[in-house]
């Protein structure tokens, strides 16, 4: 599974409450909810953003409330891929679990600026920038998580399963 | 072979034939409590019917509380609460508190008896590692983890490492398990705790209440922690006592359990704590918030909403008056609080003071409804998230804080020591 995007890039503990403030939350879809994703700390996001494109940020990315309308806004917004140094632990689950991949991987943090344009192997675990030509290795999902982002999301993995 | 954490032994009680985790372990859980608020809820239905079950495992073991948006702000959080109710109606789940019955879930659970010492519980909710206060494991999850525990009574889990903090000293007037909890955060850092346990002992925990203990646990999400755990003693049996309608397990760290790190914290000198905005980490002593102006005062939350918090605020509040450029707002937890404070004449101190008293609701500490700052507007909060924006507008600032501070700078009309007012 290959994605390729350009970056939007944001600092440290970027918060639940910044990626889809508390006063949106009386809707709970990610077509609704994207159209406000980010917009307290980057009004330009929703406007700009393309299909495909991908979020970057520093340490503990996803802070905060355990809302999991953040990852569906950001995945609504069309984004493929959220890459940081690190990630607060309720929005890794939540991510995986509604199939926005996830990758940790500090390097190719250090390495990207707004607009770069990134290729992501997902099997392979490889992030490429294409401006500096430099290739950035991070784990390989597991098989079972990559088939939960295959499937979609936990939901669709698990009643995959169960017939 | 070392011993355990209480971590590792609450967790392993939970594995079906384990005899043992450690930290790293991938496991499944059983969970004995599985809870969702109004604006969680509605993705977890939306998940359940989506995996084709019937029946949630249990319906004992669920439990839904209508908390953030209630009573109903506008059109569609009514649609959110109305599908929640809808669903606890079809399900049967007797656990299911609307409006007359709510309060702020993570003060309503262990009020009402549904958390016990050494219990699994999953939340959809962030802060319901509160519930580790009482010496079980709880935390919180999104709302699909949340579905599938309402399906299957069980949820994967890595365990944690644990960081051990053992308090030490004597404490000095005014400060609590807030101040106790923002200094710990200021130590260690808003991702300090990440993906691991906090694990809160020494001999000033003893002397701590459980409200003080609750308020502590509760905020080991902002820390990154994913429970924030308290061994049981003489005042969590005193305080489950008349409220459990079943057994209960203890379980304690032993003494050779392995520790990520253990760090000592003496209290002697702690003045009382305020965060500054934008992060729960950057708490300083009051003092250094000196003289800083502010149009609200908030007073409640599932940090700080319980009666003992009540009457800290009652204690300043009481005979003095609100400054007139303040709004202060304080919201009992749950009803038994507020029928409490009422019998007490809290509620009476706080109007006659100039204070409004709000039914419970989480309301502004998520900037929601019931006070939402404009721009340029600054609180001081009982609350526990100060991030940009949380309260309201994002040119708005939060300053965290106990009770007693929260209570003196209402009526100062600025930031101030209790002392300050108390003269």
């Amino acid at each position: 599974m290959t994605l390729q995007g350009s970056v939007w890039k944001y600092g440290d503990n970027v918060d639940t409450d910044a990626i889809i403030p508390a006063r949106y939350l009386n809707m709970s879809t990610a077509e609704e909810l994207a159209q406000h994703c980010m917009e307290d700390i980057d009004t330009s996001f929703v406007g700009a953003v393309q299909p495909g494109d991908i979020i970057v940020g520093g340490e503990n990315f996803g802070c905060g409330s355990s809302r999991e309308h953040a990852p569906l806004a950001i995945k609504g917004a069309g984004v493929s891929c959220v890459i940081a140094d690190s990630f607060a632990r309720i929005f890794y689950r939540n991510a995986i679990n509604i199939g926005l991949p996830i990758l940790a991987c500090p390097e190719a943090v250090a390495g990207a600026q707004k607009g770069d344009a990134l290729t992501v192997d997902l099997e392979a675990g490889t992030i490429t920038n294409a401006r500096t030509g430099e290739i950035y290795r991070t784990s390989p999902f597991p098989p079972f998580i990559m088939g939960i982002i295959q499937a979609g999301g936990l939901v669709p993995y698990t009643r995959k399963r169960l017939q | 072979m070392r011993g355990h954490t209480l971590a590792e032994k609450l967790i392993a009680s939970h594995v079906p034939g384990s005899t043992g985790v450690r930290p790293g372990d991938l496991v499944e859980v059983s969970v004995d409590v599985v809870l969702a608020n109004d604006i969680t809820a509605p993705i977890s239905l939306r998940e359940f019917e989506s995996l084709g079950v019937a029946r949630v495992f249990d319906p004992e073991k669920v439990v839904l509380v209508a908390d953030h948006f209630a009573p109903n702000k506008d059109i569609k959080s009514a649609e959110q609460c109305k599908a929640m109710r809808e669903f606890a109606h079809a399900q049967g789940i007797a656990n299911h508190y609307d409006v007359g019955r709510m309060g702020i879930e993570h003060v309503l659970l262990h009020e009402q008896g549904l958390v016990l010492p050494g219990d699994v519980v999953v939340g959809a909710d962030s802060h319901t590692c509160t519930y580790g206060a009482l010496g079980a494991f709880a935390t919180g999850m999104g709302s699909t983890d949340i579905a599938v525990a309402m399906a299957t009574g069980s949820i994967w889990m890595r365990v944690p490492e644990t960081i051990r903090f053992e308090y030490t000293g004597t404490r000095q007037p005014w400060v609590g398990g807030k101040d106790l909890i923002l200094y710990t955060i200021g130590q260690i850092g808003v991702s300090g705790a990440l993906y691991m346990a906090m694990e809160f002992a020494g001999p000033v925990v003893d002397t701590l209440s459980m409200s003080d203990r609750f308020t502590m646990s509760n905020m080991a999400i902002e820390a990154g922690g994913k429970a924030g755990l308290f061994a049981v003693d003489s005042a969590t049996r005193e305080y489950v006592a008349g409220r459990a309608k079943r057994d209960y397990q203890v379980y304690a760290s032993d003494a050779d359990a392995i520790y990520a790190r253990v760090v000592t914290i003496d209290v002697s000198d702690m003045a009382p704590q305020v965060s500054f905005p934008h992060l729960p980490e950057n708490a300083k002593p009051v003092s250094e918030a000196q003289g800083v102006k502010i149009d609200q005062a908030v007073i409640g939350s599932c940090t700080n909403g319980r009666l003992e918090d009540l009457r800290v605020a009652a204690q300043i509040l009481t005979g003095r008056k609100v400054h007139p450029d303040v709004r202060c707002i304080v919201i009992p937890g749950t009803q038994q609080v507020y029928l409490d404070a009422l019998r007490e004449g809290l509620v009476e101190a706080f109007i006659e003071a100039g204070a409004v008293v709000s039914t419970p609701t989480c309301g502004p500490c998520l900037g929601g409804h019931m006070g939402i700052l404009a721009a340029g507007e600054r609180a001081v909060s009982t609350t526990n998230r100060n991030f940009r924006g949380r309260m309201g507008h994002p040119d708005s600032e939060v300053y965290l804080s106990g009770p007693a501070v929260a209570a003196a700078s209402a009526i100062a009309g600025t930031i101030v020591h209790p002392d300050e007012v108390m003269g």
